[in-house]
C-alpha cells in the first residue's frame, strides 16, 4: 500500500525525523491559509499523487507570496499530472502539502528497501540526493553505500556511522544524521516497509538534517496488524477495475492489450499474456481467479474484465485440478450468459473432467470458442479478434 | 527415486482441523501419504479424519516420529507455526500459506540460517511437493503426476501442474515435483533444489520454471553452468509485464531495472537450458531432450508402482 509524500512526514515526525513544517490543503483557499499560519518568506506548493517526478511534470512550485501561492495552487489543484510513473493519462491531483521552503546546503539518498539475495532489509545511501536512486546505480554503482540488518536486532551505531562517513557527511553531522537512520530502520521494521525512500535528505545552511521528501510504501500483508494505517489508503490513487477485483478476492493488474484474460494461478497468469503476445496480440489485463474459481468469481471477472472497453476479445484459461473441469465450464456458461458477451470468446480448459466440462460448452449452445492448449487458445483468439477489424 | 520426500516420509499438519487443512489432508490420505497427524493446542487430544491432534509440534515429534510437517495456518501465525515445528527439529518444512508479512519470513529464515537449526523450509506461497506414487504433500491434484526420472522445480503452482500434465501426457515421469513458492523471501530456493536432483542418481532430467522478479533464477544459472550436466528445459512467466507492478506474487515485480524475464532467460540459456518461448512447449522440448540425451526409453519406461 502507497500513502502521500504529507502522511509520509507525518509517520516519520513521529520517529523523531525532522520534517519541514506544512500543511494539507485540498483547495485553494486552504493553501492560502496554510500560507498566512507558516509565515516563511519562502514555501513549496507540492502536489500530492502515488506518482514520483512530480516536480518535472510541473507539481511542485516555490512561492514566495501569497499571491504565487494562490496562483500556483490553482494551477495544480484539479489538473492531471503526467509523469513517467502515471501513464499516459495521468493522475489527478486533489490534495496539496504546502511546507517552509528550506536553504539547502547539500542533497543526500536515504533509502530501505528488501534485498532479496541476502533476505534481509538493506539500508542505501548516496552523495546523490534528489536523483533516481536506480540511475545512480546504474551510471555510480561507486556513489551508493550500502548496510544489510536483521529486524530483530535492527541496525548499530557503528554500521550507521559508517554509511554516513561513506557518503562523506560532515563528522559534525553524526549526532543528528545516525539517529535519523536508526529511526528509519526502527520504522521499517515496527510498521512493515517495504519501501521507505527519503530523497532528499537534506543539510540546511544552518547545519540541521531533515527529510525533505518522504515515500513509504507497506507490506501489504501485513495491514493486518496496522489497522492505524488503512485510513491512509487514499483509493483515488488506484485502479477503479482493481479496487473491485480485490473485493472479490481476485488479483486483477489493468494491461494496455485488447485481449481481456482470466486465468487460475499467478505464473499461469503471468504466462497467458506471455503467449498472447507471442502470437501477435497484447494482453489487457493480469487477471488471476485463484485456486477456488467459483460461478461468483467467474462472474465477477468477466463484468471486470469487460468494463474495460479496450477489450476485444477473452481468453480464458484455466487448469484445474482440485477445481473440476466441468465446475469451472458450469461457472463460465452462468457467467456468459449474465454479462451478455459480445466479444469472442477463447476457453481453454485442462485437467480433471476435461472432456465432460468441454462437452458441456459446446453443448450451451453459446458463441464460445473451445482450444486444446494454451498456444491453441492463444492463436484463435488472435484470430478472432484480428478478423473483426 | 526422489529428493526431499518418499514413501517413508511421516507428514502431519498444522492447521489440521481447519478447512483447507482438513480438505487437503484428505487428498493426501487418499493419494498415499503417511499421514501421522496434526497439531491444533485447541483439539488436543482429539481424533481428525481418524489421526491424533496434538497440542504442539513437539509432542506430535514425540509421539509420532514425523519428518515432516505442512502447514496451512492462516498468514497472522504462520511464521510463528514454522518456528514452531524449526524448535520441535522436523526436518522438512513445506509452507502452502500465502500472504506472509515479509518481515515475518525475514525472522524465519534468519532461524533457519543458524548452525544448530536442522529444518528444511519449502515455501511460503507453494504448492508444496511431490513424489509421485509415493508421498504428495501440498494442494497440487496427485493425478496429473506420473512416477518417472525428471525432476520440476517451479515458483509457480497451476504453471507447474501445467508442465507436470504435458510430460505425464508424453508418457514421461518425475522423480520429484517441487513448489519453492512466490514469495520474495522463501526457504528453499531454486540451487538447493537444482543441487538435489542434480545428485540423485534416479533424476535424469531437470525442468525449471520461473518468473519475473529477484535474481533466483540467475544464481540457478551461474550453478547450473558450473555442476549440471543432466538435461535442462526451463520456462521463464512474465515477458509481458510491466515493470513496477506485483503479477499476483509477492515476488513477481520487476524494481530497480532487475528481475526481467529477458535477463533470465538469456542467464539460462547461456548456461544450456533449453528454453521455451510458450509454456505449452515443455513437454515436448523434454521430450526431445530426453531423446536427444538417449534417455527417453528409460524416462517412459517407469510404471506406476
Amino acid at each position: 500500500m502507497k500513502i502521500h509524500e504529507y502522511q509520509a512526514k507525518q509517520l516519520l515526525a513521529r520517529y523523531g525525523i525532522a520534517v519541514p513544517e506544512g500543511r494539507v490543503a485540498t483547495s485553494v483557499d486552504q493553501a492560502v491559509s496554510a500560507w498566512r499560519e507558516l509565515k516563511s518568506p519562502l514555501c513549496v506548493v507540492k502536489a500530492q499523487i502515488h506518482a514520483g517526478g512530480r516536480g518535472k511534470a510541473g507539481g511542485v512550485k516555490l512561492v514566495k507570496s501569497e499571491d504565487e501561492c494562490r496562483a500556483a495552487a490553482e494551477a495544480i489543484l484539479g489538473k492531471k499530472l503526467i509523469t513517467h510513473q502515471t501513464g499516459p493519462g495521468g493522475q489527478l491531483v486533489r490534495t496539496l502539502w504546502v511546507e517552509k521552503g528550506s536553504a539547502i546546503a547539500k542533497e543526500y539518498y536515504l533509502g530501505i528497501a528488501l534485498d532479496r539475495e541476502l533476505r534481509r532489509p538493506v539500508v542505501m545511501m548516496s552523495s546523490e540526493g534528489g536523483m533516481d536512486i536506480e540511475e545512480v546505480a546504474a551510471q555510480h554503482p561507486e556513489k551508493i553505500v550500502k548496510c544489510a540488518f536483521s529486524p530483530t536486532k535492527g541496525l548499530q551505531v557503528f554500521e550507521v556511522q559508517k554509511l554516513v562517513r561513506g557518503v562523506r557527511m560532515s563528522p559534525g553531522l553524526e549526532p543528528q544524521a545516525v539517529p535519523l537512520v536508526q529511526a528509519l530502520a526502527k520504522m521499517y521494521v515496527d510498521l512493515d516497509l517495504s519501501i521507505a525512500e527519503i530523497n532528499p535528505l537534506i543539510v540546511t545552511k544552518d547545519n540541521k538534517v531533515m527529510a525533505l521528501d518522504g515515500k513509504i510504501n507497506f507490506d501489504g500483508n501485513a495491514l493486518f496488524r496496522h489497522p492505524e494505517v488503512l485510513p491512509m489508503r487514499d483509493l483515488h490513487e488506484e485502479d477503479a477495475k482493481e479496487i473491485e477485483a480485490s473485493k472479490f478476492d481476485l488479483s486483477y493488474i489493468a494491461l494496455d492489450g485488447n485481449i481481456g484474460c482470466m486465468v487460475n494461478g499467478a505464473g499461469l497468469a503471468m504466462a497467458t499474456m506471455d503467449v498472447i503476445e507471442l502470437y501477435g496480440a497484447a494482453p489487457a489485463n493480469f487477471l488471476d481467479v485463484g485456486g477456488g474459481a467459483t460461478a461468483e468469481k467467474v462472474t465477477a471477472a468477466f463484468q471486470i474484465l469487460l468494463s474495460d472497453t479496450k477489450v476485444e476479445g477473452v481468453l480464458i484459461n484455466i487448469f484445474g485440478g482440485i477445481m473440476k473441469c466441468d465446475t469451472i465450464a458450469l461457472g463460465v456458461i452462468e457467467a456468459v450468459k449474465k454479462v451478455n458477451l459480445n466479444v469472442p470468446l477463447v476457453v481453454r480448459l485442462e485437467g480433471t473432467n476435461v472432456e465432460l466440462g468441454k462437452k458441456l460448452l459446446a453443448e450451451s449452445k453459446l458463441p464460445i470458442v473451445a482450444a486444446n492448449d494454451l498456444d491453441d487458445a492463444a492463436q484463435k483468439i488472435c484470430k478472432a479478434v484480428a478478423g473483426k477489424k | 527415486m526422489s529428493i526431499y520426500v518418499d514413501k517413508n516420509t511421516k507428514v502431519i499438519c498444522q492447521g489440521f482441523t481447519g478447512k483447507t487443512g482438513t480438505f487437503h489432508s484428505e487428498q493426501a490420505i487418499a493419494y498415499g501419504t503417511k499421514m501421522v497427524g496434526g497439531v491444533n493446542p485447541a483439539k488436543a487430544g482429539m481424533q481428525h479424519l481418524g489421526l491424533p491432534v496434538f497440542g504442539s509440534c513437539k509432542e506430535a515429534r514425540e509421539k509420532t516420529g514425523c519428518n515432516a510437517t505442512v502447514i496451512y495456518v492462516p498468514p497472522p501465525s504462520a511464521a510463528e507455526a514454522i518456528l514452531e515445528a524449526i524448535d520441535a527439529g522436523i526436518e522438512l518444512i513445506v509452507t502452502i500459506t500465502e500472504g506472509i508479512p515479509v518481515i515475518d519470513m525475514i525472522k524465519v529464515v534468519e532461524r533457519l540460517a543458524d548452525k544448530n537449526c536442522k529444518s528444511r523450509l519449502i515455501g511460503p506461497n507453494c504448492p508444496g511437493v511431490i513424489t509421485p506414487g509415493e508421498c504428495k504433500i501440498g494442494i497440487m491434484p496427485g493425478y496429473i503426476h506420473k512416477q518417472g526420472r525428471v525432476g520440476v522445480v517451479s515458483r509457480s503452482g497451476t504453471l507447474t501442474y501445467e508442465a507436470v500434465w504435458q510430460l505425464t501426457s508424453r508418457g514421461i515421469g518425475q522423480s520429484t515435483c517441487v513448489g519453492i513458492g512466490g514469495d520474495p523471501v522463501n526457504g528453499t530456493n531454486f540451487v538447493d533444489v537444482l543441487t538435489a536432483f542434480n545428485q540423485d542418481k534416479d533424476t535424469d532430467a531437470i525442468v525449471m520454471i520461473g518468473e519475473i522478479g529477484g535474481n533466483a533464477e540467475e544464481r540457478a544459472a551461474e550453478y547450473i553452468a558450473k555442476h549440471v550436466k543432466k538435461p535442462m528445459v526451463g520456462f521463464i512467466a512474465g515477458q509481458t509485464a510491466p515493470p513496477g507492478r506485483r503479477m499476483g506474487h509477492a515476488g513477481a515485480i520487476i524494481s530497480g531495472g532487475q528481475g526481467s524475464a529477458a535477463d533470465k532467460i538469456k542467464a539460462l540459456e547461456v548456461a544450456g537450458v533449453r528454453m521455451t518461448k510458450s509454456p505449452s512447449r515443455l513437454g515436448e522440448t523434454m521430450e526431445q531432450a530426453l531423446k536427444d540425451a538417449g534417455l527417453l526409453e528409460r524416462a517412459r519406461a517407469v510404471q506406476l508402482a
